[in-house]
């Protein structure tokens, strides 16, 4: 982002001038929305945290040091805001993901059925269903898994960030990032086999 | 969850410091996640690696981890864009109010 830009924002939104504050929101409302949705996967709650995030950008403003760019510096704020409500929201204990991880024999050997072919994002995603139908997958990784895949691949976030985002070790995010992975990959198999849906 | 940081330690110095520099799949799974960030020693690479040369139910499982991987990038961000006119009014205004306040 322009850093010039941010500081004309910034200036203006610094006065508390309405017309600039209500331009500020329209601009940034969308992506901030986006990133709520995929986090919290619930619209109402998506708004709730989107509302919070501007609270706490609004209070915060004359703490931005202006190290990072405005969008940077919102986006951890968002994505902070959302992980609170999800916290909230949570539906009880975390669930194990042991079905989903990969298979080997009792001699440490993969079981992996040959991949001849493996479909490419660019052909799958040509169709809205399949997009529609990735989300949902996606939704099937169990909450404390998901999270770490979205966070680190998906907002990309270091595993620094992750880490104190969800007081973890680095060592645990990694973990938890690898299975994540491997499981969504035994979820998504049948797209990128090139299956019907 | 329980992290299995034993398990963990144990293979990471019995499986990848020592020869023989063959490995078994389950214990290249470990690593893959540092192999991906480039964060593997010269040497514990070059393990990882000639296991993947000679095995190739690895190397499919890894072409297939990073294809999924691409698939949820892409397939997410093109799922969950908001377009600005998709930004409830309502909450436009409930955030302008609450500065004024
Ligand atoms: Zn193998």
């Amino acid at each position: 982002m322009n850093r010039s830009r941010d500081d004309d924002d910034l200036a203006a939104l610094r006065t508390g001038d309405r017309v600039a504050t209500e331009r500020f929101v329209r601009e940034h409302a969308a992506w901030m929305l986006a990133v709520a949705r995929r986090i919290l996967r619930d619209h109402g709650h998506a708004e709730d945290a989107v509302q919070n995030a501007f609270a706490a950008v609004f209070k915060n403003l004359e703490k931005f040091d202006g190290r990072s760019a405005l969008r940077t510096w919102m986006h951890r704020i968002v994505v902070n805001e959302a992980l609170m409500l999800l916290r909230k929201s949570r539906r009880g204990r975390e669930t194990p993901i042991d079905d989903l991880l990969p298979d080997f024999d009792d001699a440490g050997c993969r079981i992996e059925d040959r991949w001849t072919t493996v479909e490419t994002p660019e052909s799958l995603l040509q169709q809205t269903q399949t997009r529609a139908r990735i989300s949902e997958l996606i939704d099937q990784l169990p909450d404390n898994y998901r999270i770490v895949l979205m966070l680190r691949d998906i907002e990309e976030l270091s595993t620094a960030e992750v880490a104190e985002l969800l007081d973890m070790s680095e060592t645990n995010v990694k973990v938890r990032l690898h299975r994540a992975r491997a499981a969504l990959k035994k979820l998504l198999e049948p797209l990128i086999r090139g299956q019907a849906l | 969850m329980t992290v299995p940081k034993k398990t963990l330690m144990r293979r990471l110095h019995g499986a990848m410091f020592k020869l023989p520099l063959m490995i078994t799949c389950e214990a290249l799974e470990d690593f893959i996640l540092a192999y991906l960030e480039d964060d593997l020693p010269r040497k514990q690479r070059l393990v990882f690696e000639m296991h993947l040369k000679v095995c190739r139910e690895c190397r499919d499982y890894l072409r297939a981890y990073r294809a999924a991987m691409d698939l949820a990038k892409q397939g997410l961000e093109a799922e969950s864009q908001v377009l600005p006119e998709e930004v409830p009014q309502d909450l436009i205004d409930a955030v302008v109010a609450a500065r004024d306040a």
